[in-house]
């Protein structure tokens, strides 16, 4: 996977995560791009385009696009519950998560991609063991606050 | 100094920004907090103010300045600092900043830190934005917690090495034992990690994919323990267990049975198990089995199993998701040249599918569609693809159009099949055809002599109904110039015959110069169609030479050249006006690859008057004497002969593509160029002395004109050089030499020298000819002269 992006029905970008080393000029031309393929898809369409050399696999939750980019060699099929995988996730966390719960907390939205993929590729396949080593962090971040304060 | 506010309230503040102008401000005012906080030393709300910074960041405005303090986050001794500094330095730092140097050595601390989830964090930065100096640093770090106990590091380790591997290449080697080791792990975070690592190796290094055949049968255990597992809450998804690590255990054995024959045979049996047992009724199961259908077609599987992967993707065709169809066939187009048989079977579902609505669907359906044309579906293929052609969405217009060009050349039944089915290309998605598809059109047109009739009839009528289509209008205007009489007679055996007057052609001719649609190349067709009818039809001339200059002033400096040269035509040289404008000869296929095509038949015809001007201008003359000499010769004739200019008529001769003209690019270009057919006319042979025969050929071309063709040849064992003819004929007898093809005669008849003279005899007296020969052989000038009395075939 090369990048994940995460946009509104505005087009309003609400995470941007990149696999691979970006210039700023490149990856504002990419989200335009993107952008711009996947918001004026018709429902019920297939939910794979190609763009350049990418394959491009996109998915709409309720007001959010989850949109990845993939390589020659990657599964769409499995892109397609990868993006599903981390939704749930977001889910599990944020209990029923909305756009806004990302908005606010959008640092906690990129912890837990972080535990779910890295380097473009899954991390960790269980649904538990993300959400556990969440919690734990999210304790130790309190823990750490309070012996300071 | 304003407080600094948390960052949920700035969110707030900014989403409640009710224009663009508004948000601007109140970013300018937070970042202005910001940078001052940042200055201060040390205060609990760092970790707010970078997270404040990060959320701007990816609204689109400018967060450099925040490098420094990602950077100082890190090194902070708290967790929750440094968990946001980590983040910031993801987002904010790349391997192209200075700052993400300064930032190497606290990942190095931090990969040792007691706390795991320290630990992580500097990995996932790592894995993240690690340059390669940054890899070749710490890899060895990472190889030892490869190898440490504790399974959370250790998969995030495997993905931090696989980040390595692809920066540094040459690290792989240091990762090889530790990724052999992790594939006995229990843990699938771990073990998923470990496959990526050692998929990655693979790909990178032959040596060792060899090493890592060896752990095919660990595997295929691996697999087998998953597919047949019972239900595992943590790792299932729909039944499917654990999916996205068979996915990449199958793409690992992908690569390991690639070309190797003992390894594809281990995993035969698994495969084939995997293809059979997993439920294909959602996407996960259908993402496994895309993923082993691939490998299977990959690998050298065998025959029974090749068909099992065919038939899935078979399936996944009528599958009306419309994702698994478009992925069915993307695999499809990868075998279509290896199993072309199978995918032929599914060639109705796949035509099918060009039908639907989607977009992706029918891109992916037009290529595959392409690739299985063959001859014996020709004719069925081409309708079905002709009617995708006209409703398909603009994008794959010009790729359709091509493609079915391109099959109609290889497969096409027959000439008017495809004369029609270009015909119908045009009309269609005229527009977005390729420049060459005119030239080539017209190559087929004119090779296709048969059809001429019908071909010319069919595109008039097209060009009746449109001339919006400027491919189609370039070829039609070209037809009807070059066929327009065959047009004009009105009957055609292949289509109803219609009734067109000269008027309705000229009418039509300069509705297309005079459209505001019609290119430039367009009115030059239609300009020279227009000028070559004038040869081709008998009462509208008058109505031609004054559409032809009316362009002589036209803004269009292609059009004026060409509109003035044919006004020259009318004028001056009205005499050469039919042998300039006749039948095109048939084009052959090679000289359009030399010659760019239909282009260069037009200038040719531009350039010869242009050329006749100059002629005129540069005119040797011939030294008198030896006119002279001709004539003294001949004494007590009773009618002085008229001396010829042979010089005179080789200007003119540059023009015509008649046999004798000038050699070089001309006759290159129109290299197969037959005579217009004519009723033999006897060779009568007029000299033959030392071994240079001259012989003529005498034709009648209208009342009072008549060609007369020498060739000469020579069987002589020495070459001939300087080889020229001149002729004289009686006064009232009007006389022209065009210019000899050669002016040498290689020996023992290589090459024959022909040249031709057009005779004009208005007062029908009796024709003579004198001719002079003279040439150069071995050194010595010969000149020998002959007089020719009866001309047969007169």
């Amino acid at each position: 996977m090369r990048f994940l992006l995460l946009f509104s029905r505005q087009g309003k970008l609400r995470l941007q995560k990149w696999f691979v080393p970006t210039s700023e000029r490149e990856k504002k031309k990419v989200i335009r791009d993107m952008i711009m393929l996947v918001l004026p898809r018709q429902p019920r369409t297939c939910n794979f385009l190609q763009w350049k050399d990418l394959k491009i696999v996109y998915k709409r939750y309720a007001s959010l696009y989850f949109c990845a980019g993939l390589e020659e060699h990657d599964n769409e099929l499995l892109a397609l519950e990868v993006l599903h995988r981390y939704v749930e996730l977001l889910d599990k966390y944020f209990g029923n998560v909305c756009e806004l719960d990302i908005i606010f907390n959008f640092e906690k939205a990129y912890f837990i991609l972080d535990e779910f993929l890295m380097g473009g590729e899954v991390l960790e396949t269980s649904k538990f063991a993300v959400n556990v080593s969440m919690e734990q962090a999210d304790t130790l971040q309190e823990s750490f606050k309070v012996s300071y304060h | 100094m304003s407080p600094s506010v948390p960052l949920q309230e700035m969110i707030r503040a900014i989403r409640s920004a009710r224009t663009q102008c508004e948000e601007r401000g109140v970013i300018q005012r937070e970042c202005a907090a910001i940078r001052a906080q940042f200055r201060q030393t040390d205060n609990g709300g760092r970790s707010h103010n970078l997270a404040k910074l990060l959320y701007v960041h990816m609204l689109g405005y400018p967060a450099h300045f925040g490098q420094m303090e990602c950077v100082r986050m890190i090194a902070s001794p708290r967790y929750s600092e440094k968990r946001v500094g980590y983040l910031g330095a993801m987002m904010l730092l790349d391997e192209k900043q200075d700052a993400s140097l300064l930032i190497t050595n606290s990942i190095k601390n931090d990969l040792s830190h007691s706390n795991q989830y320290v630990q992580s964090l500097a990995l996932c930065t790592l894995a993240c934005m690690g340059s390669a100096e940054m890899c070749r640093d710490l890899a060895p770090e990472i190889d030892r917690l490869l190898r440490s106990s504790n399974s959370y590091i250790k998969k995030k380790a495997a993905l931090c090495a696989v980040h390595i591997v692809r920066k540094v290449h040459e690290l792989g080697e240091l990762f090889v034992p530790s990724a052999r080791s992790l594939l006995s792990e229990k843990n699938h975070g771990v073990l998923h990690g470990a496959v990526v690592l050692i998929t990655e190796l693979c790909e990178r290094s032959p040596e060792t994919l060899e090493r890592f055949r060896k752990a095919v049968p660990d595997l295929v255990q691996i697999m087998k323990g998953l597919v047949i597992s019972g239900y595992s809450p943590d790792h299932d998804v729909a039944g499917v267990s654990d999916p996205f690590l068979q996915v990449r255990i199958l793409r690992l054995l992908r690569i390991l049975g690639r070309n190797n024959e003992a390894a594809s045979d281990a995993m035969n049996d698994l495969l084939a198990q995997v293809a059979t047992n997993t439920d294909s009724t959602k996407t996960v199961g259908n993402a496994v089995l895309y993923e082993t259908v691939l490998s299977v077609l990959d690998i050298k599987s065998e025959s029974g199993l090749r068909v099992l992967a065919v038939n899935i993707l078979g399936r996944f065709l009528l599958n009306n998701d419309r994702n698994i169809r478009y992925i069915a066939m993307t695999s499809l187009q990868k075998i279509v040249s290896t199993d072309h048989n199978a995918v032929q079977r599914h060639r109705g579902t796949i035509v099918d599918c060009l039908k639907d609505q989607d977009a992706s669907v029918k891109r992916r359906a037009l290529e595959l569609s392409l690739a299985l044309v063959s001859a014996s579906n020709i004719r069925s293929m081409m309708k079905e693809l002709l009617i995708f052609l006209s409703s398909c969405p603009p994008e794959l217009r010009a790729h359709a159009a091509s493609g079915i060009f391109n099959a109609a050349e290889r497969y096409a039944p027959s000439k008017r099949w495809h004369i029609d089915t270009i015909l119908h290309v045009l009309t269609t998605a005229g527009g977005d055809v390729r420049d060459e598809t005119v030239p080539n059109l017209i190559q087929l047109i004119t090779n296709t002599s048969e059809l001429h009739c019908y071909t010319v009839h069919k595109l008039y009528r097209a060009l009746l109904t449109d001339i919006s289509q400027q491919p189609l209008v370039q070829v039609a205007c070209w037809c009807i110039g070059e066929y327009g009489d065959l047009l004009l007679k009105g009957e055609c055996q292949e289509t109803e015959a219609v009734q067109v007057t000269e008027d309705d052609v000229l009418d039509a001719l300069e509705i297309v110069l005079q459209s505001h649609m019609s290119t430039p190349t367009t009115r030059g067709f239609a300009l020279t169609a227009t000028m070559k009818l004038s040869t081709r039809i008998t009462d509208n001339v008058d109505r031609i030479r004054s559409i032809v200059s009316i362009y002589g002033s036209c803004i269009d400096v292609e059009l004026q050249q060409r509109a003035v040269e044919y006004n020259a035509l009318f004028k001056k040289y009205d005499h050469m006006r039919a042998a300039v404008l006749e039948r095109m000869p048939v084009i052959q296929k090679n000289s359009l690859g030399q010659t760019n095509g239909e282009l260069s038949e037009e200038p040719i015809k531009e350039s010869q008057p242009g050329k006749v001007k100059q002629e005129e201008m540069a005119l040797p003359q011939q030294p008198a004497g030896q006119v002279c000499d001709l004539l003294d010769l001949l004494g007590g004739s009773q009618e002085p002969l008229q001396p010829s200019s042979s010089v005179g008529g080789s200007a003119s001769a540059q023009l015509t593509a008649a046999p004798a003209s000038a050699g070089g690019d001309l006759l290159d270009l129109l290299g197969g160029f037959e005579p217009t057919p004519l009723v033999p006319a006897p060779t009568v042979t007029v000299y033959e002395k030392n071994g240079v025969t001259l012989t003529l050929i005498c034709e009648r071309q209208s009342e009072s004109g008549l060609t007369v063709t020498l060739t000469a040849s020579n069987s002589t064992d020495s070459d001939i050089s300087s080889f020229t003819l001149q002729a004289a004929v009686p006064k009232s007898v009007q006389l022209q030499m065009r210019a000899p093809s050669r002016d040498s005669l290689p020996a023992h008849g290589g090459a024959k020298l022909t040249q031709l003279v057009v005779l004009n005899n208005p007062n029908k007296v009796n024709l003579k000819m004198r001719i002079r020969v003279s040439y150069t052989c071995q050194g010595s000038v010969v000149q020998d002269t002959v007089q020719v009395d009866s001309f047969p075939g007169l």
